[in-house]
């Protein structure tokens, strides 16, 4: 722990021992730095409504936090593109400048900028933060009957090399190279943070998924990295398995799986092939990790255009990455209450939105949660 | 009709040139006296089966067969596809070798075996298992090796939905097209300074247009509407763009073949949502190696996907998805479903299609009866019972 206070305390950016930046990242992503919000002392967070049906699902969220009294203030940011002092079209500054002061963003959906060349907001934020781990829980939810029932998995994906370090060249005219790359401390940071991950949300497994046969000194070290780091970890099982096999097995049995930690590209695949399994993106909450307690917490899914100010849209997927964000404040009471009855009011099945099979408002649906999350509180108060 | 009957020939003209130049004449010659038969035949049964219901005369010698038991189950699995070919005295002789890169000291060379290959033009074979460390440190697996060798660039797995065994999606039937031969299969890595490991991914036009060229082929040939590219070019824009466009391309030649494409992720969401909405789905190597799999699990498991590898010249035959279930070896609980579907492919590619039919009826008998199941398919039966029960099911 002191070591990890240390090097927290020389700043990012020095390059140390690979072991010691592992363990400053993992205490940076287990122990916030940042003290426990309160009703006295709130705290601020960064909202990116988005495009779409992002503001609706926006401020259904807003609207059950208020419900349930979470001490969070919001700031909310637009972040429509703008030409920038240097002519570039691009995120406003000031959108960027609010999530670097605030170090928790919660992001609704964002159209795909069809101008080239223009940075994205997860870009600029994960080169300020440097966001190396997705998260991405799914659970089969009752009340939504899809092909599987009994899905309970968090996939971890290292964010920031692998597959997608686009590194790119053409060779001669017709072979083109791809460079995959992978290092140690990259690895070492996202198996740590697995474990850590799996011990804080009381999580029994680790599985590492890796292609170590086919690449074996890309993949085979990130399989040691998953190793060293089981090592540190006594507590947590841990076990490996091949990419091709975790697909073969988890579209015939689930369960099997649970905390499942690998490089960029599988944890793409897989974590769209889980969120698949559980009803699509619409249901599943995302969550970017990075340094020092930052972290952006996002709805992965589309703007749904087609739907966007009708109070049609399905606010779950943003509603479980905002219980995702309460947890990672340490605020879990509110997380589980929130989280309960989102359950509840998808297991009743009387307002449900049309995704869903439905035909519900989405403000009947935010209103349904917002009365089952007061309840609760009200108790509590004459206790 | 007509175009059937050409079709047939085709077949029948690429399947016997492989196996030796001297008979093809005389397979012409069958194949013409088989095709007013097809007429008849034509009016009760789907095109797919009709190829398969010709009847064949009597075969005039033996064919020789290059197998490669494998490592894991594999010997076992094979073990049940000599008995049943045995059993129904399919006209078939082996040529055995035992390639093994786990047990390499025993291991007969990847130049026999390719040099076999090459002879017999046909191959069955089990799953190889490969380490994390080859021999010296060595970057290639065996089964890669042996694909460069034969240049064995598309292979092919045949994802159909069994009757009689209930799975959470039934009804499904489409094919899993693969490039075999570059992608992140490579093996070329690297440790630039330790602790940062580079691996390449190589992508070239003529191995994608080759792919995707075979691709819409295979669809023709089998009667597909569509053909779906799978791949990740919004990140990756210059290797998978490469892909695409050249699939792409090829896709402007066969205008009445449908085709769209997927990114890798959706398309795995797709598969578990809805895998109906799949036909032909064409991918570079490591896309095809997750998709081969999870659309096995959709059906079965990796206990009852045949497949196969294509060259210019020869074909191996091979589960679909290939895993060498090495945990079961000597328990004889392994699923023999995906060899004998393999192997009954294997028949008919050589010609043999009357044994190919009866032996594939007889598996189906035994799956859709539902009484001898193997420990995959939530039954108890041992691998030797399921074999057993196919051959009592054979019906000449």
């Amino acid at each position: 722990m002191f070591r990890a206070a240390l090097t927290r305390a020389a700043g990012r950016a020095v390059s140390f021992q690979a072991r010691d930046f592992a363990s400053a990242a993992a205490g940076g992503a287990a122990q916030q730095p940042i003290a426990i919000p309160t009703a006295a002392n709130p705290r601020t967070v960064t909202l990116i409504p988005g495009d779409g049906i992002g503001p609706e699902i926006s401020a259904s969220v807003q609207q059950i936090f208020t419900a349930a009294g979470v001490p969070l203030t919001w700031e909310i940011v637009d972040v429509t593109p703008v030409k920038g002092p240097d002519g570039k079209i691009g995120i406003p500054q000031a959108a960027i400048d609010s999530v670097v002061k605030h170090k928790i963003g919660l992001k609704g959906p964002l159209a795909t900028p069809v101008g080239k060349g223009h940075r994205s907001l997860n870009l600029a934020i994960r080169k300020a933060f440097d966001l190396y781990a997705n998260v991405r829980p799914c659970r089969s939810l009752e009340g939504f009957k899809t092909a599987y029932d009994d899905v309970d998995v968090v996939t971890i994906r290292e964010n920031t090399e692998g597959e997608y370090s686009g590194i790119e060249h053409v060779i001669v005219d017709g072979v083109v190279q791809s460079i995959k790359l992978i290092t140690r401390e990259a690895s070492m940071r996202i198996a740590e943070f697995a474990f850590e991950y799996a011990k804080a949300n009381g999580r029994s497994k680790v599985t590492a998924v890796h292609k170590a046969n086919i690449m074996r000194m890309s993949d085979g070290l990130f399989l040691q990295c998953c190793r060293d780091a089981a090592e540190n970890h006594p507590d947590i099982k841990f076990n490996e398995m091949y990419l091709d096999t975790v697909c073969l097995n988890m579209v015939q049995d689930p369960s099997k799986f649970d905390v499942l930690c690998m490089p960029n590209l599988y944890g793409d695949i897989l974590s769209d092939l889980c969120a698949g399994l559980v009803g699509g993106l619409g249901v599943t909450p995302s969550g970017n990790i990075g340094f020092e307690g930052s972290a952006i917490f996002e709805s992965v899914h589309g703007t749904a255009p087609d739907i966007a100010g009708q109070d049609k849209a399905n606010p779950t997927a943003l509603l479980l990455s905002a219980v995702m964000m309460l947890r990672h404040l340490k605020l879990n009471s509110y997380a589980d209450r929130i989280e309960t009855a989102c359950f509840d009011t998808i297991r009743e099945g009387v307002h449900l939105t049309g995704d869903l099979g439905g035909k519900a408002k989405c403000s009947e649906f935010t209103q349904d949660i917002c009365e089952k999350v007061q309840k609760p509180a009200k108790d509590k108060k004459h206790d | 009709m007509l175009n059937m009957a050409v079709a047939r020939i085709g077949n029948c003209i690429r399947a016997t040139s492989s196996l030796s130049s001297t008979s093809s004449s005389s397979a012409m010659l069958q194949a013409f006296s088989a095709a007013p038969h097809q007429q008849k035949l034509f009016l009760h049964s789907s095109p797919v089966l009709l190829a398969a219901q010709v009847p064949v005369a009597k075969p005039e010698r033996r064919y020789p067969v290059t197998i490669i038991p494998g490592d894991g189950v594999g010997p076992e699995l094979m073990a049940s596809v000599r008995h049943v070919f045995e059993s129904c005295g399919v006209p078939v002789d082996w040529n055995e070798f035992f390639l093994s890169e786990v047990a390499y000291s025993r291991s007969d060379s990847v130049d026999d075996v390719a040099a076999s290959i090459k002879q017999t033009g046909v191959c069955l074979k089990g799953a190889l298992q490969s380490g994390f460390e080859g021999k010296d440190g060595e970057l290639a697996t065996l089964n890669m090796k042996l694909r460069r060798k034969l240049d064995s660039f598309a292979s092919v797995a045949i994802i159909k939905s069994l009757e009689g065994f209930k799975t959470r999606h039934s009804n499904i039937d489409f094919v899993v097209i693969r490039e075999m031969t570059e992608g992140e299969y490579s093996a070329i890595e690297y440790e630039t300074v330790p602790g940062v490991v580079e691996c390449l991914k190589i992508v070239t036009r003529d191995k994608s247009m080759r792919i995707a060229k075979f691709a819409f082929d295979y669809a023709v040939r089998h009667n597909r509407k569509r053909v779906t590219a799978v791949h990740k070019a919004n990140i990756m824009k210059l290797s998978d763009g490469l892909f695409l466009e050249c699939c792409t391309k090829i896709a402007e030649l066969y205008p009445r073949i449908k085709f769209n494409n997927m990114i890798i992720d959706n398309a795995c969401m797709q598969l578990v949502n809805n895998p109906h909405q799949m036909d032909v789905m064409v991918m570079p190597n490591l896309y095809g190696n997750i998709i081969d799999n999870l659309s096995s699990g959709l059906v079965g498991g990796a206990g009852v996907v045949p497949g196969e590898s294509y060259s210019h010249d020869s074909v191996i035959f091979e589960p679909g998805a290939r895993h060498s279930y090495a945990e079961a070896v000597g328990k004889n609980i392994a699923n023999p479903t995906a060899i004998l579907l393999a192997a009954c492919n294997m028949l008919r590619h050589m010609n043999l299609d009357y044994h190919s039919t009866i032996i594939r009826d007889a598996v189906y008998r035994v799956i859709k009866a539902g009484k001898i199941r193997t420990k995959d398919l939530g039954g108890h039966a041992k691998c030797t019972d399921f074999t057993k029960a196919v051959i009592q099911n054979i019906k000449f």
